[in-house]
């Protein structure tokens, strides 16, 4: 049914299997998109990992088809980026329609000057594929393919995993342990951790389609379509000329029925016409959560990504937010793996992805109320905000049909230095993602150091700069200094994930070094 | 911060009052809920003030 052809990764007897037990510095557990980032961020730091996964291939079905900037420019590090962008859909701009009229268009980068587009549409196998590949390839970190994980015992310094292979049985060690193993994690309920939240009882079905007529790159959203005029539908582009099409279908549905071919084609074909031909790629019916652990970090387990929270698919915050987690878990737990900074680093992890899941949450919950209103006032200013939109530009602003991922807000983390000096009028402040722009011959995002970053505006020589920072001078009179909302001396200190943890007017390293020590949990200044 | 103004604001009060009623005539309870939904989204974008619509809605919920 599908034109991807899944390839097997090869099945390694463990050496565990034969008595020879070493405890591993960090364990992983999930191949999905989420473990292997992590993998290779912690093995860029020098911390090797063992992830395993209880299958031997990539994700089955498109799933997570919105990469956005922001992963992007993590995975870049591991120079599979371009490849994504190169086999993916680049995408910047949406239509949204009331029935059969276009009634409004957004840009989601509404400005030049970044290396990376807001987003590229790109299968979920496609992306663990090229992840899996940069994993084999890294000598610290060892997939371990159908090694499905069937116990876990939490201890105070190390956590003992037992997994289940065709071999047989083993006993795993780790000092940490990485539950990346989605929304059902076998390891939450193994520990038996709740998982609250609200569940939505609206069913969708996605068919994912080859078809031969080449389509516009945008993302289309409609409301009542004439093909589906009861519902929503929002059709994406994939790479390999496939479609997402998904229609939403009520809380009465029978998913059963709805998955047959017979009844996606008739759906298709009121869509696209009867002329039009296709190949089913994957068909699926989904309803869906939006739910949060109470705390990301039990002990020595930590949960990531689905695991560790669950949103509506509006928005594409799902596997970007994974992204998300691990590139703030990755350079905290290298630290204090590493005994170059506290345990309780770790805490701001939970305390700022929770923060980020809560945003998340927020904003995919307002999409989906909009996109399926449960109650009829809900439904009667849904479409007061769509009967309106052609005429009047600020309801078009109203129309919620996901809004799409962008870094999230990490306000008030006890790593970040507020901001002392009053002037700032724009830039990004401390809890706020850095901004990429036109360095040079290049890109800010390509001059950044593994470790913290030091961007410092008008000194060529910023003469040696506290350890653990990068010293990144900006000089000339580019888009980076608007960004930035710089003069000369401005100063900014960048945490390894690229969000900012402190910024100053003038460059004095005695604050940056405190700051450092602020974002590293060595002190609480 | 603007607060919810309490005093007539109006002109023609019983002009403006009775268009508004007027206006729902003949509507059915659905026609005027959507009706009612338009208006208040017209009305709520030219206020503008946070503030005002927020006390509004705990002012209209209290009654």
């Amino acid at each position: 049914m599908s034109s991807y052809q899944y390839r097997r990764y090869p099945y390694r007897r463990a050496a565990e299997l034969d008595g020879t037990a070493v405890r591993r510095p960090v364990v992983i557990v999930g191949a999905g998109m989420a473990g292997p980032t992590l993998a290779l961020e912690l093995a860029a730091r020098g911390v090797p990992s063992v992830v395993l996964d209880e299958d031997d291939t990539v994700s089955i079905g498109s799933r997570s088809i919105c990469q956005a900037k922001h992963s992007l420019e993590v995975w870049d590090r591991f120079g599979i980026s371009q490849r994504m962008v190169d086999k993916g859909i680049t995408w910047e701009q949406g239509e949204v329609y009331l029935r059969d009229r276009a009634i409004y268009r957004f840009n989601l980068q509404p400005e030049p000057g970044h290396k990376f587009p807001a987003f590229v549409n790109l299968q979920q196998y496609y992306v663990e594929e090229f992840l899996y590949e940069r994993c084999l390839a890294e000598p610290a970190i060892e997939m371990r393919f159908r090694n499905k994980v069937v116990g876990v015992a939490p201890h105070a310094d190390h956590v003992v995993v037992e997994v289940e292979t065709p071999d047989g049985r083993y006993t795993l060690e780790a000092q940490w342990l990485v539950a990346c193993d989605g929304v059902r994690s076998p390891v939450r309920h193994m520990l038996g951790l709740p998982f609250e939240g609200e569940v939505f009882h609206d069913q969708f079905l996605i068919a994912d389609i080859r078809l031969l007529d080449e389509l516009p790159k945008e993302r289309r959203f409609w409301f009542y379509p004439p093909f589906h005029p009861t519902n929503s539908v929002l059709l994406h582009r994939q790479a390999d000329n496939v479609l997402r099409v998904d229609f939403q279908l009520g809380r009465e549905a029978d998913a059963e029925e709805e998955k047959k071919t017979e009844n996606v084609d008739r759906r298709l074909c009121l869509m696209f016409g009867p002329e039009a031909r296709w190949e089913h790629e994957w068909t699926s019916v989904y309803t869906f959560t939006c739910r949060m652990m109470q705390r990301f970090v039990h002990g020595r387990v930590i949960f990531a990504g689905d695991a560790a929270h669950v949103v509506s698919p509006f928005g594409a915050r799902g596997g970007n937010g994974a992204i998300a987690d691990v590139d703030n878990l990755a350079w905290k737990l290298a630290l204090v793996v590493a005994g170059t900074a506290p345990e309780a680093l770790l805490d701001s992890y939970c305390s700022e992805r929770r923060a980020a899941a809560r945003e998340n949450i927020l904003n995919s919950t307002r999409s989906t109320d909009f996109i399926t209103p449960k109650f009829p006032a809900s439904r009667a200013f849904r479409d007061a905000t769509l009967t309106l939109a052609p005429d009047f530009p600020f309801a078009r602003a109203l129309i919620n049909s996901g809004r799409l991922s962008v870094p999230t807000q990490q306000l008030e983390s006890p790593l970040d230095t507020p901001d002392s000096d009053g002037d700032w009028v724009g830039g990004p402040g401390p809890g706020r993602a850095m901004l990429d722009a036109p360095v040079g011959n290049g890109w800010l995002i390509d001059r950044l150091g593994r470790d913290f970053s030091l961007l410092t505006f008008g000194k060529d020589d910023v003469g040696t700069v506290p350890s653990g920072a990068t010293a990144v001078p900006i000089t000339g009179n580019g888009l980076a200094w608007q960004r930035y909302d710089s003069r000369p001396g401005t100063t900014y200190l960048i945490r390894p994930d690229r969000y900012v943890a402190g910024r100053w007017r003038t460059y004095d390293p005695a604050a940056v070094s405190a700051a450092l020590d602020r974002a590293t949990g060595r002190s609480h200044a | 911060m603007t607060a919810l103004r309490r005093t007539l604001n109006l002109a023609r009060p019983d002009d403006v009052y009775n268009a508004i009623v007027d206006a729902h005539k003949g509507l059915s309870d659905e026609q005027c809920r959507d009706f009612d939904a338009r208006l208040i989204l017209l009305l709520v974008n030219h206020i503008g003030d946070e503030a005002v619509i927020r006390e509004a809605l705990k002012e209209a919920a209290a009654t």
